[in-house]
This record gives C-alpha cells, structure tokens and sequence, in this order.
C-alpha cells in the first residue's frame, strides 16, 4: 500500500511539473491587452495538406512576429478541413463559437466558397490566401484575395507568351477536374485566340489519372508544339517533365504559380526542370531581406522549405496587421464591426500592401488582388527573374 | 508507331496494376476477404525504398529488398492484429476494417513523411531503348516491369501448384474447415498469404514510383482501386486472372485516353468492367461457385 502510494506522488509531481514547464512555454506578453481573434481554416490532412500546412506555418510565423512587437496582438486558431466543403463549414461554425473576429482562409478554392457564404451572411471579414477562383469573392464585399485570380493568371500568361515571343505553336495540359485549372485554361485559351497564338493540341487529365502523360505528350509532340504550357499544380508537373524527357521531347515549358514548389521537392532531379518558365508571386530564394528572414525562420520551425502558400499565409496575417495597427481596435470589438472597417481599408486606394508574395498590392471592391506576376525561369535549379 | 508506343505504355501500367491485382486477388481467394489497405502496403514500399537510397544512401537493390522485408512484417502484422480477430465476424465487418487500416496507413505516412510529394528516383538502371531510329521509346522501367510480372506470376503459379504450402492455400480456399480438420493451419496459412501479397505490393510500389516519380501518402490509393478493378476483371481469386486483367486494364486505360478522349479514360475503363461483368459475373477467368443454400 505503501508503494502506491509514493508511485501516486512521484505521478502527481511529474504532472504538476508538466503543467509548470507550459507555464513557461508560453510567451510573455508585453501588453496585457487580450489578443484579437484571427480563425483560419485549411486542409492540414488528407490529399491536399501540404497547403494547408503551408499555410498554418506561415501564418503562424507572422501573428509570432507581430505579437513580439507589442501593439495588436493576434491569436490563431487554425482548423483542419481536409479540403471538404462541409467540413470546412463545421470548421468556420467551431471557430465562430470560438469567437473568431477575422477569418484567414480557406485555402482551398471549393471549400472556401462554401465558407465565404456563411461568413458573408455572418458579417466576418474573410481574406483569403490562397482560394483563387472568381466565385470565391464573387458577390461577397466581405471576401478578399490574397492570391491571384485564376482568369488573371491565364490571362497573364498568354501575354507573356506572345509578347516575348517564347513559342508558336502551342499544347496545353490541364487538369479537368481541377477549378483552378480549368479556370485559367479558359481565360488563356480565350487570350490566346485574340493574340493569334496557334494553340495545336489541348489534353486532359483528372486526379486520378496524373500518373501516365505519355500520351498527352505524344499527341503534343505530334502536333509540333514547340511551348507546353502547364496551368497545374506541380506534382504532375514534374511527372510530365521526366516523361518528356524519358520520351526525347524538349519543348518549352510555361507553367503558373501551381509550378512553384517543384524545385523543394525532396530528391527531385532539378535538372529536368532545367528552362521552364513560370510566373509565381513568391521564389523562396529570393534575395531581399524579408524573404530570406522568412525563408530562414520557416527552415528552423518545419525543417522545410517554405512554398508560395506559405507565403501567402504570411502576407494574409501581416495585411490584416498594416490594415488594423492604427486604428481603435480590440478583442471586445465585434466582428461585424471589425469587418466593415476592414472593407473600408482593403477598398480604400491608399491602402497599399507589400508583402512576400508581391508589392504595391491594391484590391479592387469585388476582393480581387492586383499586383505585378513575376516572370521566372529555372537556371542550374534556382529561379532566375524573366525581366 | 504511335500505336505499338501506346500498346508498351499499356502493357507497362497493366503489368504494376497485375502485380497489385495479385496481392488482391491472393488474399482473396484464400481468406475470403477484400484487403483495402493493399494499396497503401505499396505507398509504404514506395516510402522504405525512398528511405534506402535517398536517407541511408543503400543501393537501388538493397533497396527493393528492404521494402519488401519491411512490407511482409507490416502485411503480418496488419493480420494479426486488424483482421485475425475478425475471423469468424461477418465480412462487412473485415471489409470496414479494411478501409480503416487504409486511412490509418495513410495518416500515418502523412505524419512520418509529411505531405509533401517526394520525387523517386527509378531504381531501374538501364537507358531507354530505343528502335526504329529513334520511333520508338521504351524505358527501362518498362522493360523490367513487364519482365519482373512475368517472373512473378510464374513463380506464384509454381508456388501454389507444386509446394506444400501452395497446397495448402488451395485447401483453405476451397474449404476453410475441411482444411482445418484435415490438419492444415488455417491462420499460418493466410499469414503467409498475407505475407507474400505484401512483398509482391512492396515491389509494386517500387515499380509504381519507378515508372511515375511521385511520392505522397496516397500515391498506392488509386493504383491499388485500379488493381483491384483489374482483379475483379479478370475473376477475383484467380492468379492468372489478375494477370490477364491487370494487363488489358492497362492496354485499355492507354489506349482508351490515345484513341477516344484523354477526359474519359477512367470511365472507359470501368464501363468495359461493367460489360464484361454483365456478360460474364465471374470475370474472365473466374471459376463459377455452386453455394448451397
């Protein structure tokens, strides 16, 4: 009986000491002011997690940043959605109870149009990393864009294509099943057209078919295209370069901001990326201070390479951040309130954000970003500015 | 030209797709049960080879050698502890089972390796070959594909028909408890299945990321539908059904995406699976079973 006891003591003693060393984990804050209350959702499981995490890293790396300079202060709240409509709407419901003020996310672009709904008729501004499609913010004062717009990107690349003259005859791979993609093959199709560029073979792929693109290649190659153009992610993107390879095609490559990341994937031969071209709003190995501030920090945390998303996760807290750090604001302020100034500012031409992911940006009413694309090519494995 | 390229592409896919369909259609022709998690066996033999050369810097070989020792004891482990205490319950029960032991390997490779894609370096090191001046491509990993399935299923038709042990797998998948009181164990029996299903996936999976050089947690999800597909195409518990099934699957999928539409090929794929299980339940090969009622 004896002994039970004392193993109960040296349990109670271990727990206590446990509930001491998380006293000392959490940061010493420097104002007693109580953090506003920032939710985001994303997908940190299942098939499209890596942008998910992306995000939630970055994003956590920012309110860390901004919380050590005193003044407003954040807390995040990031909820899985395993990039599912409806559970990304159980999510946004989790976090409303929670009492989120501002809404980061979603990531993706399905779910987030589903959460967008809800948080517009709930009055809670919602700044989007990553969601890039139109109808995300379609409609929606509420709703803005961190990323891209997918017809914008479209749009982008064939100018790009044409004006330096990068190819004539031209094939597309895009994925059908994909939003994203089919969102900027439309555009760029429909840009193509009015710029005279000869479009030779279009081919498809779904998810569950991006592991064999011999014959999306053989019908490109048949057809004499001297420029592929890729408005996909990067994960068939670099099966499609090793396949063009396998197959002794060498056409060029022009890929959107989908491609970025193929050069952090872990053992990817760099030299099959080797010339292809893309336009993506971050490079990790960008030489400014900021990024490689960010970039070194996010090593050190993740023990990874950040992507675009990352970023973008990044830029989304510091927006909100510029957007509120003059004004009157708490964790008592309602979000409605929050929301309607936040509009304000987001709409207003004065408010001008430059972040990792570009500079100079300004949002139009309807929530869409406008900045400037870098134009990038792959040299020796590092990207190279196109400019 | 392009069609005897699109017919190698096809033959390469159908011979990984009947290496999976062998580890299906083993399983379930003597345990009577369908095996969902075999596809993500392949994602983890996929993941251990990556490991080998990339982490410890082993050879391609060793490699393979590796993953396939790693996946056996997974595959025995997985019985033993997932679907050995299900075996009297009913097979909805197995089946669910299944499906959850898929997601746990899934999840459990998206803890340990994160969800980023990991690109694979083939282990295969031969050049492509190429005929007809240049016409004609065929990779290296084509070649030892098609060549390692056909290895396999000789092997595996050797295995069952000529050893003890392949006796007794015929035994227990006639009759579970003749074979028992006849003196055959049954558990070591589909232990042993198990094991040899989870070794052909290990090998699969190299194969699979060999031929396309991605790497995620659910890269085993789709092949490993796909296969079982090809196993039910050909008759499910028939080895050389899986064979026959794995390979006009991948002939098909080709073809069906080179000659008709890139957008349908899924489709053309499991509507020709319904024709041919309308004409025929069984599947190609399938052998008819009379239950008694």
């Amino acid at each position: 009986m004896k002994r039970k006891n004392y193993f109960t003591f040296v349990v109670t003693l271990v727990l206590c000491l446990a509930l001491l060393a998380g006293c000392a984990d959490k940061p010493s804050k420097p104002t007693d002011t109580a953090p506003i209350k920032l939710g985001g959702i994303g997908p940190l499981t299942g098939g499209a997690a890596v942008y998910g995490i992306a995000v939630a890293n970055g994003a956590k790396i920012a309110v860390d940043e901004i919380n050590a300079l005193g003044g407003i202060q954040f807390e995040l709240n990031f909820q899985d959605d395993e990039h599912d409509a409806e559970k990304s709407v159980n999510a946004y419901n989790v976090l409303k109870d929670w009492g989120m003020q501002i809404l980061v996310g979603t990531v993706t672009t399905d779910p987030c149009i589903a959460v967008a709904a809800e948080s517009y008729k709930d009055r809670i501004f919602t700044l989007t990393p990553s969601a890039s499609s139109p109808e995300v913010v379609k409609g929606k004062d509420n709703t803005f864009q961190m990323c891209f717009s997918d017809p914008y990107q479209g749009i982008v690349s064939a100018q790009y294509i044409q004006e330096k003259n990068l190819g004539s005859k031209i094939a597309i791979i895009y994925n059908n099943a994909d939003a994203y993609s089919t969102g900027i093959y439309e555009k760029f199709v429909s840009e193509a057209e009015a710029r005279n560029l000869e479009v030779v073979s279009t081919t498809t792929f779904t998810n569950d078919t991006a592991s064999d693109f011999s014959v999306q290649l053989s019908e490109a190659q048949n057809a004499g295209a001297d420029l592929v153009f890729l408005p996909i992610y990067y994960e068939p993107s670099s099966l499609i370069l090793a396949q063009a390879k396998a197959m002794n095609y060498a056409p060029k490559f022009f890929g959107v901001d989908g491609m970025d990341g193929i050069l952090e994937m872990e053992n990817f031969d760099t030299t099959l990326a080797e010339g292809v071209m893309l336009l993506t709003p971050f490079a990790a190995d960008a030489q400014d201070e900021r990024t490689a501030s960010f970039v070194k920090k996010y090593k050190e945390l993740h023990n990874d390479v950040p992507n675009q998303f990352a970023a973008d996760g990044y830029d989304v807290v510091y927006a909100i951040y510029e957007a509120l750090k003059d004004k009157d604001v708490t964790a008592e302020t309602p979000a409605s309130e929050l929301c309607t100034q936040l509009i304000e500012i987001f709409t207003n031409d004065k408010f001008v954000f430059s972040g990792l992911t570009g500079d100079n940006m300004v949002w139009s009413k309807n929530g869409e970003v406008a900045k400037p694309p870098k134009g990038m090519f792959i040299e020796n494995g590092v990207y190279v500015g196109m400019d | 030209m392009d069609f005897l390229s699109y017919l190698i592409s096809g033959i390469s896919l159908g011979s990984i797709y009947a290496i999976i369909a062998l580890g299906y259609t083993m399983v379930y022709g003597i345990a009577r049960m369908l095996n969902f998690a075999h596809g993500d066996v392949i994602m983890v033999g996929g993941y251990m080879s990556f490991m080998a050369t990339t982490r410890f810097g082993w050879h391609p070989l060793l490699s393979v050698i590796f993953a396939m020792i790693i996946c056996t004891v997974l595959g025995i482990v997985i019985e033993q502890l997932a679907y050995k205490p299900l075996r009297a319950a009913p097979s909805l029960a197995v089946l669910i089972t299944a499906i959850g032991v898929s997601y746990l390997l899934q999840n459990a490779a998206l803890l340990l390796w994160s969800a980023n894609p990991k690109s694979f370096s083939s282990v295969v090191p031969f050049d492509s070959l190429r005929l007809f001046n240049g016409k004609l491509i065929i990779s290296g990993t084509t070649i030892v594909s098609i060549c390692v399935c056909v290895i396999i299923i000789m092997t595996l038709n050797t295995i069952v028909n000529k050893t003890k042990i392949g006796k007794a797998m015929r035994a227990v998948s006639e009759d579970k408890d003749a074979a028992q009181l006849m003196g055959v164990s049954v558990n070591r029996t589909i232990s042993i299945t198990f094991a040899i299903g989870s070794a052909l996936a290990a090998v699969a999976g190299v194969l699979l990321c060999s031929a396309y050089p991605i790497l995620m947690p659910t890269t085993g999800a789709m092949p490993g539908i796909k296969a079982f597909t090809a196993a039910v195409f050909g008759g499910i518990g028939s080895i050389p059904g899986a064979f026959l099934g794995g390979i006009l699957l991948g002939i098909i999928e080709i073809l069906g995406k080179a000659y008709i539409s890139t957008q349908l090929s899924d489709a053309i794929v499991f509507a020709v699976l319904i024709i041919i299980l309308i004409v025929k339940p069984t599947g190609l090969l399938g052998k008819k079973v009379l239950v008694k009622v």
